[in-house]
């Protein structure tokens, strides 16, 4: 489609999954998520959009801290730390997901528009 | 000096499969078995049971793991780094010096033995010269806690093991030394690497990263082509073949399960990373940002590029206190409507520990099947009416034991005095756990000084 001279890229959303695989831990009350782009392309795509905010969104209600994100070009990843995601962390936490081992698959439901 | 070191994984954690030292001590040419038993509480486990028995303190059942591998081990030169000491190197040595001899393997097995990590003893001493041990994420002063501190241990790191395989020992048994120390140990005794070759160090310690919790490396834990990861049965934990330029490829032996991949080893790296630029160890600083990785082959990932900085001038350590109690209950609740009974009886429970005046730091409740892994993100969307059943499950914490020992008694009467479709109480009523809890801080190097020695069985 091609509009007074601008070319209109056609975009679809998908889950995060369908770019990206992920494998998260924790180190006391904060848990760590590390998002790798399937295909080394699609990385840039992944420090657009999955920003610290968008992950804050995404995890509004579930943590209780800040989100900080740190980029490894290298592997063509991100890393998220989730600030009080785990009722306190190791040994305190009363929660299933007591060390964070599944914050990895709750990232990957996330909605990315990729070009169609 | 040794062209190139194979260090395998034998363990990645205490309680990990009992197999894997076996098989890779079996499976094929190794230098080096690598087995991390450590985590962050761990400590506080041991320390309780020295505390009932003065022989006791580490991992058990290393002893009887050991039974089994050490003719092999003896017979193929292979050696053995482990932090299977926990709170009582020492007991943990002698017992396995017993075993030595029992196998009649007397005067073929030196154990070294690394302690110096322990700081308990020194904890008023320490606090009275000034080191306030401030929580490293609450920013409290240890003195907050100090009268319920269970065990205290400062993180190690590399050198002592070096010095303990310098010396010729065949098994190195130590305290709290750090899961990457224990597979840098090894490449930097074999490569003779200065203690201020920064690069080289951080190449060892993103070695130890890697295989440090066992087959996540190969295949284990791993999201992206889980289905196709073949024979998880016969998984192989991994093994790194090290180069004296710091750079080693990650593998596993022939024949057997599982996959070494790019995109496997780069999950793992990613595990519990804080900020990628600053790995922090006793030994050196690691840049995972400068880590490059490259499948050199099939089951064989080539990693090169790594960068270090100096270490920093103070340890972490690892203290742990006693913080309170807590016990979870849980009941399945069946289809129709099962979400919402389980939330009914949720409900219920509540209003009976609040009428009973019970005072708790949380209550927390998941519905298993519906939102403990995911919270809302897993269970907006869902047609509640068509689960087929979930498990109700509510913790309690407080610092008291009392309202936590009434609590488990709540669950069951719900059973018969609650909503209706209710199962699953064979376990019977909740156990009420003591909760350690854990409390990194910080110490100047100064003020640790490991100690090696040497057991001869």
């Amino acid at each position: 489609m091609r509009r007074a001279g601008h070319r209109v890229t056609r975009r679809r959303t998908v889950e995060l999954r369908e770019l990206a695989h992920a494998r998260s831990g924790d180190k006391g009350d904060t848990a760590n998520v590390g998002l790798i782009a399937r295909r080394a392309r699609d990385y840039p795509l992944l420090v657009r959009q999955v920003t610290a905010r968008r992950v804050a969104r995404h995890f509004a209600g579930e943590i209780q801290g800040p989100v900080t994100r740190y980029e490894l070009p290298n592997l063509h990843a991100l890393n998220f730390l989730l600030h009080g995601a785990l009722d306190g962390g190791g040994t305190i936490s009363l929660k299933t997901d007591a060390q964070g081992k599944v914050f990895s698959t709750a990232l990957l439901r996330l909605k990315i528009r990729v070009p169609r | 000096m040794t062209r190139r070191v194979r260090i395998a994984a034998g363990q990645g954690f205490w309680g990990d499969w009992l197999e894997a030292p076996y098989r890779q001590v079996t499976g094929g040419p190794i230098d080096y078995l690598m087995m991390d038993y450590l985590a962050e509480v761990t400590m506080s486990i041991m320390q309780k049971q020295r505390s009932r028995d003065p022989s006791a303190g580490y991992a058990r059942d290393f002893v009887p793991l050991m039974e089994r591998i050490l003719p092999l081990i003896v017979e193929r030169g292979v050696r053995v780094t482990t932090n299977a000491g926990g709170v009582n190197p020492r007991a943990c040595a002698e017992a396995l010096a017993a075993t030595a001899r029992r196998l009649g393997l007397g005067g073929k097995v030196t154990i070294g033995v690394v302690t110096g990590d322990d700081l308990l003893s020194r904890l008023d001493e320490l606090l009275s010269r000034g080191h306030t041990l401030t929580n490293l994420d609450t920013g409290r002063p240890l003195q907050d806690v100090r009268d319920r501190v269970q065990s205290a241990n400062a993180y190690l790191g590399a050198w002592p093991v070096v010095d303990a395989l310098r010396q010729g020992a065949t098994v190195v048994v130590t305290g709290r030394v750090t899961d990457t120390g224990l597979t840098l140990a090894p490449m930097a005794h074999a490569f003779g690497w200065s203690a201020d070759a920064w690069d080289l160090l951080a190449a060892g310690t993103v070695a130890g990263h890697i295989i440090e919790c066992g087959a996540q490396a190969s295949g284990g834990n791993c999201l992206i082509g889980w289905e196709r990861i073949p024979d998880l049965a016969n998984v192989g934990y991994p093994i790194v073949d090290a180069g004296p330029d710091g750079t080693f490829e990650v593998g596993k032996h022939p024949r057997t399960g599982g996959r070494v991949t790019v995109a496997g080893v780069t999950e793992q790296l990613l595990y519990e990373m804080g900020d990628p630029r600053a790995y922090i160890t006793p030994d050196c600083v690691a840049d995972f940002t400068s880590i490059r990785l490259q499948q050199a082959g099939r089951d064989r990932v080539r990693v090169s590029g790594v960068r270090g900085r100096p270490a920093t001038d103070r340890l972490k350590v690892s203290i742990a206190y006693s913080y309170g109690y807590k016990a979870v209950g849980t009941l399945v609740y069946a289809w129709p409507d099962a979400v919402r009974k389980a939330r009914l009886a949720d409900r219920v429970l509540r209003q009976r520990l609040a009428d009973l005046e019970l005072q708790f730091e949380a209550v927390h409740t998941e519905l298993v099947g519906f939102d403990a892994t995911h919270g809302r993100l897993g269970s907006r969307g869902v047609d509640e009416a068509a689960v087929p059943e979930v498990q109700l499950r509510v913790g309690v914490r407080a610092r008291e034991r009392a309202p936590v020992e009434r609590f488990t008694r709540e669950i069951a009467p719900l059973i018969l005095n609650g909503p209706p479709s209710v199962t699953g109480f064979a376990g019977g009523r909740p156990k009420v756990e003591e909760i350690v809890a854990y409390w990194p801080a910080l110490i100047d190097k100064r003020e640790v000084t490991p100690c090696v020695e040497l057991v001869t069985a």
